[in-house]
């Protein structure tokens, strides 16, 4: 197990992946660890803004709800938007880089140019366009996200078809009589794989950024939902008194983004050794 | 080089096509209906029909396609519904602002990024290049959104060193409008009161939309820096006895920067896009903040227009990149 004592020797990369575990686990039992649940739609006037104490060790928000709880309760819906998002957007991606990749032609070009179209367009913008269009909710951000993911992964799957398509154990199934359908998903898309988990993990990351900023601009999440970006964007109005309800949502996201960029880094190290250098 | 100038000029063509094609899909393909919104609740549908005849709806896809290149080459965009003034007057009026945040922010990333990086490349492994390839992951990982609020949060509502929001103070009169640079502005008119106070907003929007490209600079450059020096001529030079500072800063960096100046390149279309939030939240009255507003509001017309702005700029940068590219490495001009 080559793979497995290089990247446990990968000090940061090993720094990512606990980083990753800690908050699925957090995502996963949220309801449990949460000092106080019921705080996701609960109000308790009578203790609203109260700096960071024993009781409230993040301090509470204008409805008095325990800024640590909803701290720990974003973290699921923060999760299930970017594997969502990331999902969808290697659902279209991943096709449409395999037909390029392998069939050439008018078809290819077609794909590949409005694929580099999509790229040539900020990401954000892009998303934030499509989500107003769609009529601002949850949904639609995450659509809006996924419909402007997928040509990362039809690069990769493109540039990686071409590559195997010329190999010669595609020439040697071909001679054997295999089929078109079964060399591509069968023989082809496997040996893909590795750069897809690569920057399906960087999306991950890249995503719970990009979709807290929608949060952030009321174009994501709807209150009360305890959705990071979206508390950034009510703490607003109570700066700089409740500083504390500004700070750990935002916290929560770096920490999120950078285990998911470490862990992304090391294992892109591990399946591509020619970009290792560059850390 | 001419020929490599006209081979990459006509490389442009099909990408700005296709981001005519993509923006134009966005348009059609979004279920949402522009003459019922237009016309409003109380309209008939008689009222919603000749609308939609009027814009061109009842066509065909090709033939909407060929009224909305037609529009576009045009710089049509039609009228703001929020400011009731044309589109495109409203973006050539707000796009300084966007530029100067623009520059200086890229200035900053990059003045304090490649020497960073040389310094990293220098001190490979040991703690200064631990600690900057430290800061330089937080940097790719934080919300810049939230870092804004944080620095308001600390110097302009805690320490009430720099101002909160805006490009100037409301006491303070604005120079007159000549290029729209509020910096270059006061300077020509000689109001260095004017000069003094817009820089000081330019500190904090400046210093956010940096920390991001400041990052992946300082990455770049310390990548570049370290696998020159495993070449062949600096082992030369430092058998002949160069002055190490003068080899690293100089011949070494020079043989480095290729990766740094693509990613330059990329970073300016970036800012461009990150300043969208930034704007935003310190009211920086250019682009982005306009573009927020549009998208707030549900202003569809300039949604259309500032993404294709957008879309253009990264594409004449992409080529100004590759151009600069091909004038520092000549090999490529070859190869192409």
């Amino acid at each position: 197990m080559l793979f497995l004592r290089r990247f446990s020797r990968d000090v940061p990369a090993m720094v990512g992946l606990a980083i990753v575990v800690l908050v699925l686990l957090v995502a996963v039992l949220g309801p449990l660890l949460a000092p106080y649940p019921a705080d996701v739609s609960a109000s308790h006037l009578a203790r609203r803004l109260k700096p960071p104490s024993a009781a409230y060790p993040f301090g509470t928000d204008n409805l008095g709800r325990d800024v640590l709880s909803r701290v720990i309760l974003g973290a699921r819906g923060a999760l299930t938007v970017s594997l969502v998002v990331v999902s969808l957007a290697m659902t279209i991606g991943i096709p449409l880089g395999l037909v390029a990749g392998y069939r050439g032609g008018w078809m290819s070009e077609g794909i590949m140019r409005i694929t580099d179209a999509v790229l040539a367009l900020p990401q954000l913008v892009l998303a934030l366009a499509l989500a107003q269009l769609m009529s601002p909710s949850l949904e639609s951000a995450m659509l809006a996200l996924a419909l402007t993911y997928w040509p990362f992964f039809t690069r990769i799957v493109y540039a990686e078809t071409r590559r195997l398509k010329s190999s010669l154990f595609v020439d040697a199934l071909a001679g054997i009589g295999a089929g078109t359908a079964r060399i591509v998903f069968l023989h082809v898309l496997p040996n893909t794989i590795s750069p897809i988990i690569v920057r399906a993990t960087i999306g991950l990351g890249f995503t719970i950024l990009t979709a807290a900023v929608l949060g952030f601009l009321g174009m994501g999440a709807a209150p009360p939902a305890p959705d990071w970006g979206l508390s950034i964007a009510q703490s607003r109005s109570y700066l700089p008194a409740a500083w504390w309800y500004a700070t750990f949502p935002g916290l929560a996201i770096l920490l999120t983004v950078m285990g998911f960029n470490l862990l992304g880094d090391g294992l892109r190290d591990i399946v591509d050794p020619r970009l290792r250098r560059s850390r | 080089m001419t020929r490599y100038l006209l081979r990459r000029l006509l490389l442009t063509i099909p990408s700005l096509f296709g981001l005519l094609v993509v923006t134009f899909l966005l348009i059609y393909i979004v279920p949402s209906d522009t003459a019922a919104a237009m016309a409003g609740d109380a309209a008939t549908p008689e009222q919603i029909a000749r609308l939609r005849h009027e814009m061109g709806l009842d066509q065909s896809v090709l033939a909407q396609f060929g009224l909305y290149l037609d529009r576009v080459l045009h710089l049509q965009f039609g009228e703001s519904a929020f400011s009731h003034r044309a589109v495109a007057v409203d973006i050539a009026q707000r796009l300084p602002a966007t530029l100067e945040l623009t520059f200086f922010a890229l200035f900053l990333s990059t003045a304090l990024g490649i020497p960073l990086g040389v310094l990293c490349a220098v001190n490979h492994n040991r703690w200064p290049d631990f600690l900057l390839r430290f800061f330089s992951v937080l940097g790719v990982a934080v919300a810049a959104f939230w870092v804004a609020i944080m620095l308001q949060l600390l110097f302009s509502m805690q320490l009430g060193w720099l101002p909160l929001r805006g490009e100037l103070s409301d006491e303070m009169l604005a120079p007159p409008r000549m290029t729209g640079f509020l910096l270059i502005d006061s300077a020509l008119a000689w109001r260095w009161d004017a000069f003094a106070d817009a820089s000081r907003h330019l500190v904090l929007p400046a210093i956010t939309l940096a920390l991001g490209g400041l990052a992946s600079i300082t990455r770049f450059t310390r990548a570049g820096v370290l696998e020159t020096l495993q070449k062949d001529f600096v082992l030369y030079e430092r058998a002949v006895g160069y002055r190490r500072s003068r080899m690293i800063w100089i011949y070494v960096l020079r043989n480095s920067v290729t990766a740094t100046l693509t990613q330059i390149g990329l970073l300016f279309g970036s800012l461009i896009a990150g300043g969208v939030v930034v704007e935003a939240i310190f009211d920086w009255p250019g682009i982005g903040s306009y573009t927020v507003q549009a998208i707030l509001t549900g202003d569809h017309q300039v949604m259309l227009a500032v993404t294709l702005m957008i879309g253009v700029v990264y594409a004449g940068v992409n080529l100004l990149t590759d151009l600069v590219h091909g004038l520092v490495d000549p090999r490529l001009m070859e190869t192409a």
